[in-house]
C-alpha cells in the first residue's frame, strides 16, 4: 500500500511542478518587460512624466536623430518636423511629428517608440509625448503631433547621437470593437 | 524463467493475459500493450510526416514552382516539422520507456496504469485534429513548426485554433506520460537496484521526464498566450498594443530548447544499452555518463537565445548565451569519448542494432560539430535561417535521435517478438538508410553555407546541383524505411526462436525474463543479478 501513497505523493508535487511552470510561462510577460526596462535592451523608453531640468551640460553635445515608420498597411502619412535636433544633456527639447489621415473613413492609431542603441533608452525622457495617447484623425483630417523631452546628464560619454523611431500601427479594428476605455496605456 | 513462472502463480490477482479483441487495445492498462501502441502510433507519423518531406523535397528537385502552390509548401513544412517533432520522435520514445523501463528496474507496470492507457489515448486525437487541418478553408498551419508570431497570430490561416487545441493536447499527454516514467523510476525500482545501479536508458529518461515537465507547460502557456491575442483582444505579441514580438521568441525557445534535449537524451540512453552489448564490455565511465546527462539537461534552460541571435540581442547576451553553447559540448563529449572507449579493445560483433548504434555516434557528433559552428554568434549572422541549420538538426535528429530509436527497436525487438531479426534485411535497411541520410542531410551544409534560405518552394540556380543530390538521397532514405516497416512485420510474425537473453553480451534486467516477455513481468520483485551494468 505504502507505495500507492508515494506515488500520490509524488503524482502531486510534479502536477504541482507542471502548474507551476504553466504560470511561470505567463510570468515570463512582465518578467521580460521589466528585464528590458532595468537594462533598456529592447530601446524600450519608459522614463515619462515631469522631469526636473537643472540646466543643461553646455560642454556635450548629442544629435538626436527623428525616424518615423509606418507598420504595414497603414496608409496615413506620418513624418517627423525635424529630421535631427542637435541638444545638450539636461536642456529641455520640444519637436513635433505630422500625421495625415488620406483616407475616407475615421481611423485610431498607436506610435510605438524605440531607442537606438539600447543603451541610450534608459536616459531619454520624455515629458510630454504623443505616443502617450492613441491618436484619432477623421477621413482627411491632419495633426501636429507635440514631442517634449529631455536627455539625461548620466547619459554615458561615448554616446554622441541616438535614434528616436516610432513606428505608427493602425488600430481602428481593436479600438471599434474593444471598449476604448478599456484599453490600458502601457507605455 | 522458473522463478518467474512461480512468482506468476503465487500471484493471486494475477491475470493470465490479455483481454480479447479491440477492448484490449482501448482498456489496456498493460504498460507493454501501451507500449506497442505508442511505438505504431509514431511508426504511422514517420510514414506521414515523411511523406511530406518528400513532397518537400520533390518540389525542390529542381529550381522554379513544379508541384505545389508556395502556400501549400509553406503548410507541408510546417506539418513535416510538427508531425515529426511531437508525433513521431517523442511518443517513440515515450513507447521504448514504457516497454522498457518496468521491465530495466523490475518493476511490474507502469506506476499510474490508468493514466498510462490516458495518456497515449490522447494523441490519436490530437494529431487527427492536427492532419485535419489540411483540409480547412485556409489550409494547414504555414507559419514553420517554431510557428513564430505575429505570423501565427496576426498572419494565421483560421486552422491555426486547431493547432493550439492540437498542441495542448500533446503537451498533457507528454506531461502525463514524463509524470509516470518519474512515478515508476524513483517509487518501483526492485529491492537493491540504488540510483546509481539504474540502467543509463532509465536515468536519460528519468532526467528527460523532467526536462518536459519543465518546459511543455511553456509551450502551452505560449500557444495559449496567441490563443488569447487571436480571439480575445489582448497583445502579448502585439506591438501597436504595447507587446512584443521577440517576446514569442524568447518564451518559444525557453521551450524549444530543452525540447531538443528531450528528443536525444533517450537516445543516449539507447545507445549506452546497445555498445556495452554489442563491445561485451561493461559501459565505460557510467557515473560521468549519468552526471554528463545532468549536466546537459541544466545548461539547456540557460541557452534558449542562442536561436535568435539575429534578433538584436545586446552584446552581452550573445556573448552568454554562445559561450553557455559552447559549453554543452563538454557533457556531449564526455559521453562520446566514452562511447568510444567502451569499445576501444572490445570484441566488436556489427549486427544491425550496433550498425545503428555506430551510426548514431558517427553522425550525432557531425552534427554537435555542425551545431557548435552555429553557436559562434558573429558566424551565425550569415548561418542563421539558411539550410546549414536544415543541415544540422536534420543530423542530431535523423541519424540521431531517429536511428538510435531504430537501434532501440532492433535491439528489443527480439524481447518483444520472441524472434531474432532478419538480419540481412536489417542489414540491408542500415546501409540504404546510412548512404541515403548522408546523400539527404550533407548538401545542405554547403547549400546552406552557399546562403540558400530554409522554407522556401524555389532557389537561385546555383543550389540547383546539390538541391537535387539531397531530393534523391531523400527518397533513397524515405523508400529504405519500407524495409523496416517490412522488417518489425517480419520479426512479428516469426523468424528464429529468440532465447531470454537475445543478444550475447546483453546485461540487465529485461534480459532475465523469457522471450518474447510474458503479458505480466516481475509481479514480485526480482533478486538483482551479481554484475549490474
Amino acid at each position: 500500500m505504502s507505495i500507492h501513497a508515494d506515488n500520490r505523493r509524488l503524482v502531486r508535487r510534479l502536477v504541482l511542478g507542471a502548474v507551476l511552470m504553466f504560470g511561470f510561462g505567463f510570468a515570463l510577460v512582465p518578467l521580460y518587460d521589466v528585464f528590458c526596462e532595468v537594462t533598456g535592451l529592447n530601446g524600450k523608453i519608459t522614463n515619462t512624466g515631469p522631469v526636473v531640468v537643472d540646466g543643461p551640460d553646455r560642454s556635450r553635445q548629442v544629435k538626436v536623430r527623428l525616424i518615423a515608420v509606418h507598420n504595414e498597411g497603414m496608409p496615413w502619412t506620418f513624418d517627423p518636423t525635424d529630421n535631427v535636433i542637435e541638444t545638450h544633456p539636461g536642456e529641455m527639447k520640444q519637436t513635433s511629428f505630422r500625421a495625415a489621415n488620406p483616407t475616407g473613413r475615421r481611423m485610431v492609431a498607436q506610435a510605438i517608440p524605440s531607442v537606438a542603441p539600447a543603451e541610450a533608452a534608459q536616459y531619454l525622457h520624455k515629458v510630454n509625448c504623443f505616443c502617450f495617447e492613441q491618436q484619432a484623425l477623421l477621413a482627411g483630417e491632419s495633426i501636429e503631433m507635440p514631442l517634449l523631452f529631455v536627455i539625461d546628464k548620466k547619459l554615458p560619454e561615448h554616446i554622441r547621437s541616438l535614434t528616436l523611431s516610432y513606428t505608427l500601427f493602425d488600430i481602428s479594428p481593436e479600438v471599434s470593437t474593444a471598449a476604448m476605455a478599456e484599453k490600458e496605456q502601457s507605455l | 524463467m522458473s522463478t518467474l513462472e512461480t512468482t506468476l502463480e503465487s500471484h493471486e490477482h494475477a491475470h493470465h493475459g490479455p483481454a480479447k479483441g479491440i477492448g484490449r487495445w482501448l482498456f489496456t492498462t498493460n504498460h507493454k500493450d501501451i507500449g506497442s501502441m505508442y511505438l505504431w502510433f509514431s511508426l504511422l507519423m514517420f510514414f506521414i510526416g515523411g511523406c511530406m518531406a518528400l513532397l518537400i523535397r520533390a518540389e525542390l528537385f529542381q529550381p522554379g514552382l513544379q508541384l505545389v502552390e508556395p502556400g501549400f509548401f509553406n503548410q507541408m513544412t510546417t506539418m513535416h516539422g510538427l508531425i515529426m517533432v511531437f508525433g513521431a520522435v517523442m511518443p517513440a520514445f515515450v513507447g521504448l520507456a514504457n516497454w522498457m523501463v518496468p521491465m530495466m528496474i523490475g518493476a511490474p507496470d507502469m506506476a499510474l496504469p490508468r493514466m498510462n492507457n490516458w495518456s497515449f489515448w490522447i494523441l490519436p486525437f490530437a494529431f487527427a485534429m492536427l492532419v485535419s487541418t489540411l483540409f480547412m478553408d485556409g489550409g494547414a498551419p504555414n507559419f514553420g513548426w517554431t510557428f513564430y508570431a505575429p505570423l501565427s497570430t496576426t498572419y494565421a490561416p483560421p486552422s491555426v485554433t486547431y493547432f493550439i487545441f492540437a498542441v495542448h493536447m500533446m503537451g498533457i499527454s507528454s506531461i502525463m506520460g514524463a509524470i509516470n516514467i518519474i512515478a515508476t523510476i524513483l517509487n518501483m525500482r526492485t529491492p537493491g537496484m540504488t540510483m546509481m545501479k539504474l540502467p543509463l536508458f532509465c536515468w536519460t529518461w528519468l532526467i528527460t521526464a523532467f526536462l518536459l515537465i519543465a518546459v511543455m507547460p511553456v509551450l502551452a502557456g505560449v500557444v495559449t498566450m496567441m490563443l488569447m491575442d487571436i480571439h480575445f483582444g489582448t497583445s502579448f505579441f502585439n506591438a501597436a498594443g504595447g507587446g512584443d514580438p521577440v517576446l514569442f521568441q524568447h518564451v518559444f525557445w525557453f521551450f524549444g530548447h530543452p525540447e531538443v534535449y528531450i528528443m536525444i537524451l533517450p537516445a543516449f540512453g539507447i545507445i549506452s544499452h546497445i555498445i556495452p552489448t554489442f563491445a561485451r564490455k561493461p559501459l565505460f565511465g557510467y557515473a560521468s555518463m549519468v552526471y554528463a546527462t545532468a549536466s546537459i539537461a541544466i545548461l539547456s534552460f540557460l541557452v534558449w537565445a542562442h536561436h535568435m541571435f539575429t534578433v538584436g540581442l545586446p552584446l552581452v547576451g550573445e556573448l552568454f548565451f554562445m559561450f553557455a553553447t559552447m559549453l554543452i559540448a563538454v557533457p556531449t563529449g564526455v559521453k562520446v569519448f566514452n562511447w568510444v572507449a567502451t569499445m576501444f579493445r572490445g570484441s566488436m560483433t556489427f549486427e544491425t542494432p550496433m550498425l545503428f548504434a555506430l551510426a548514431f555516434v558517427v553522425l550525432f557528433t557531425i552534427g554537435g560539430f555542425s551545431g557548435l559552428m552555429l553557436a559562434i554568434a558573429p558566424v551565425d549572422f550569415q548561418y542563421h535561417d539558411t539550410y546549414f541549420v536544415v543541415a544540422h538538426f536534420h543530423y542530431v535528429l535523423v541519424p540521431g535521435a531517429v536511428f538510435a530509436i531504430m537501434a532501440g527497436v532492433y535491439y528489443w525487438l527480439p524481447k518483444w517478438t520472441g524472434h531474432m531479426l532478419n538480419e540481412t534485411m536489417g542489414k540491408l535497411h542500415f546501409w540504404i538508410s546510412f548512404i541515403g541520410v548522408n546523400i539527404t542531410f550533407f548538401p545542405m551544409h554547403f547549400i546552406g553555407l552557399a546562403g540558400m534560405p530554409r522554407r522556401i518552394p524555389d532557389y537561385a540556380l546555383q543550389f540547383a546541383d546539390f538541391n537535387m543530390v539531397a531530393s534523391i538521397g531523400a527518397f533513397i532514405f524515405g523508400l529504405s524505411q519500407l524495409i523496416f516497416l517490412w522488417n518489425v512485420i517480419a520479426c512479428v510474425r516469426g523468424g528464429r526462436r529468440a532465447e531470454a537473453r537475445a543478444w550475447e553480451g546483453a546485461e540487465g534486467l529485461e534480459w532475465e525474463v523469457a522471450s518474447p516477455a510474458p503479458y505480466h513481468t516481475f509481479a514480485t520483485p526480482p533478486k538483482l543479478p551479481e554484475t549490474p551494468r
